[in-house]
């Protein structure tokens, strides 16, 4: 299984294994990363799944739709350039060693 | 010698599931135990009566946490505990097999079941109920031999599940008692628009119609009588809304009404006893002129976050927005604010375009929305809820303007627009 490391907001890091096809979110909640809370169940809907993705090790998820990026714009202050809703990325095996960062809020 | 735990969680559904989240999140060092009545791994329910049912949501995602979790959480998952009975005054819950758990602080999250019709006929085989995942297992086995179906209720569960029913191919008949579908959870402008959606989509709705009872042929239920004629019927399901699980904290002592009355911390009026999600009754900051009881998963979690800040001694309470949200057919209707005591109505955007918004106005301000299929008006209008925000309903009104405050209103409430 994929090895997901998420940064949470306090910097502790957190390697955990997701399965092929969950969502870095679901994978986020089953793991109790703080920072993660995945309310709407994965609607775009919330904005509490909020990570940033560099670009770690080659591991790149496929970048944003429209709708993602418009639901960031309204969902997040202070959106960046690696700011990502993790509901919308899916575990693959090309994720592999990918490092996200939780938001301290 | 008893069985203790720092907290005792009754009910393993959004709340419970979500409180021991949060507690393990928090670092809690106490002990915790969550018991469940069911025999499996708690699982969510917005899927049972959508997804789940189309076979689009497999059992497998069903789960709100995984096995491997569980194993690994230092919550203490109980599943298949009834308990019968709360001793405040020893801090002691008693099970249905007599065990005896003291806790340190009770939180009572049972949920509710639900409301039954005490017609004659109402236990025939082939009446259904639509709340728990046994209930929808029963209803899914009906299917392969099942073509024309009747609900019994107009609202959220039923509307869904018949949309569903729909999708299925099956014949499908909504009896309402009320004079519009949805009528306790919107405003007739969003009432109307699914009516329609469903009458497109074959679905027959009879409003104002009352159940007399339920036929029986071959020891099935056949058909639903009405006050005015019958509809032949393979499988019936009722879904007349929810009665929360109160009873035991009720006989306890705890002040309930319609729901058990909590306090902004989701404290009781027992000592070390709280309760949260859909058995609880509250005032809420978005209504505080009355106390309501809330039927959603996210009100579910944000008492949950509430009582676990209360634990970990830091009690904040919620200054959330309530939000509700039903999907049927292809639409998604998302709710923020509570639709109570307004006195303005602003249409945003073409309901016959299937996107589009209704916005609640009270004195100026916004203070609810209805979105159908448009995200981006839900997460504005929520957070503008939040802020009390004031906006002329001119600028709600036109849909090329983004949503946004823009001070006092231009027009005096209600001279304009269309009042709710």
């Amino acid at each position: 299984m994929p090895t997901i490391t998420f940064v949470d907001p306090h910097g502790i890091e957190h390697d955990v294994e997701g399965d092929v096809g969950q969502s870095l979110m679901t994978v986020a909640v089953n793991h109790d990363i703080p920072g993660i809370e995945g309310e709407c169940g994965g609607e775009m809907a919330c904005g509490t799944c909020h990570v940033y993705v560099a670009d770690t090790a080659g591991c790149v998820p496929p970048p944003r739709t429209t709708d993602e990026a418009e639901m960031l714009e309204v969902l997040i202050d202070g959106v960046k350039p690696t700011s990502r809703l993790g509901c919308q990325i899916r575990v693959g095996p090309e994720l592999d060693g990918l490092s996200v960062t939780v938001p301290s809020e | 010698m008893n069985e203790h735990h720092d907290v005792v969680i009754v009910g393993a559904g959004h709340a419970g599931v979500n409180l021991a989240a949060y507690l393990s999140k928090g670092g809690y060092q106490g002990s915790v135990a969550l018991l469940s009545n069911e025999t499996i791994l708690p699982y969510k329910r917005p899927p049972l009566s959508k997804g789940f049912l189309l076979d689009a949501e497999p059992l497998e995602s069903l789960p709100l946490r995984t096995a491997e979790y569980w194993a690994a959480s230092p919550v203490d998952l109980q599943l298949g505990v009834e308990v019968l009975e709360v001793r405040p005054d020893e801090q002691t819950v008693v099970t249905a097999s007599g065990r005896e758990l003291t806790y340190g602080r009770l939180v009572w999250a049972a949920g509710g079941r639900a409301r039954s019709l005490p017609l004659p006929g109402a236990t025939l085989p082939g009446v259904h109920q639509v709340r728990t995942l046994d209930d929808v297992l029963a209803l899914k086995q009906e299917l392969p031999r099942a073509s024309r179906a009747v609900f019994v209720g107009g609202g959220y569960i039923g509307l869904e599940t018949a949309a569903a029913f729909r999708g299925l191919g099956l014949d499908v008949t909504v009896i309402e008692a009320a004079g519009r579908v949805l009528e306790r959870v919107t405003s007739a402008e969003i009432s109307e628009y699914f009516h329609r959606v469903h009458r497109e989509a074959g679905v027959d709705i009879r409003l104002g119609a009352t159940v007399k009872e339920f036929t029986e042929r071959d020891g099935r239920v056949a058909s639903v009588v009405l006050g005015d004629g019958e509809v032949p019927a393979d499988v019936v399901v009722v879904g007349i809304g929810l009665v929360p699980n109160i009873d035991i904290l009720a006989a306890a002592g705890a002040s309930c009404s319609n729901g058990i009355e909590v306090d902004e911390l989701c404290r009781t009026s027992l000592p070390a006893v709280s309760a949260i999600g859909d058995c609880t009754s509250q005032l809420n900051p978005y209504a505080p002129d009355r106390r309501m009881r809330l039927e959603s998963v996210q009100n579910a979690n944000e008492q949950a976050k509430v009582v676990a800040s209360d634990l970990l001694g830091r009690p904040a309470a919620s200054g959330e927005v309530p939000k509700f949200w039903s999907d049927q057919y292809h639409i998604k209707l998302k709710t923020a604010g509570l639709i109570a005591g307004h006195d303005q109505m602003v249409v945003r955007g073409d309901p016959g375009s299937g996107v589009f918004s209704v916005l609640y106005l009270s004195a100026g301000r916004l203070v609810a929305i209805d979105s159908v299929n448009n995200p981006v008006d839900f997460a504005k209008g929520s957070a503008l809820i939040k802020q009390r925000a004031q906006i002329a309903p001119e600028v709600l009104a036109d849909s090329a303007q983004p949503l946004q405050e823009t001070g006092l209103p231009l027009t005096a409430p209600g001279a304009r627009s269309r009042v709710g």
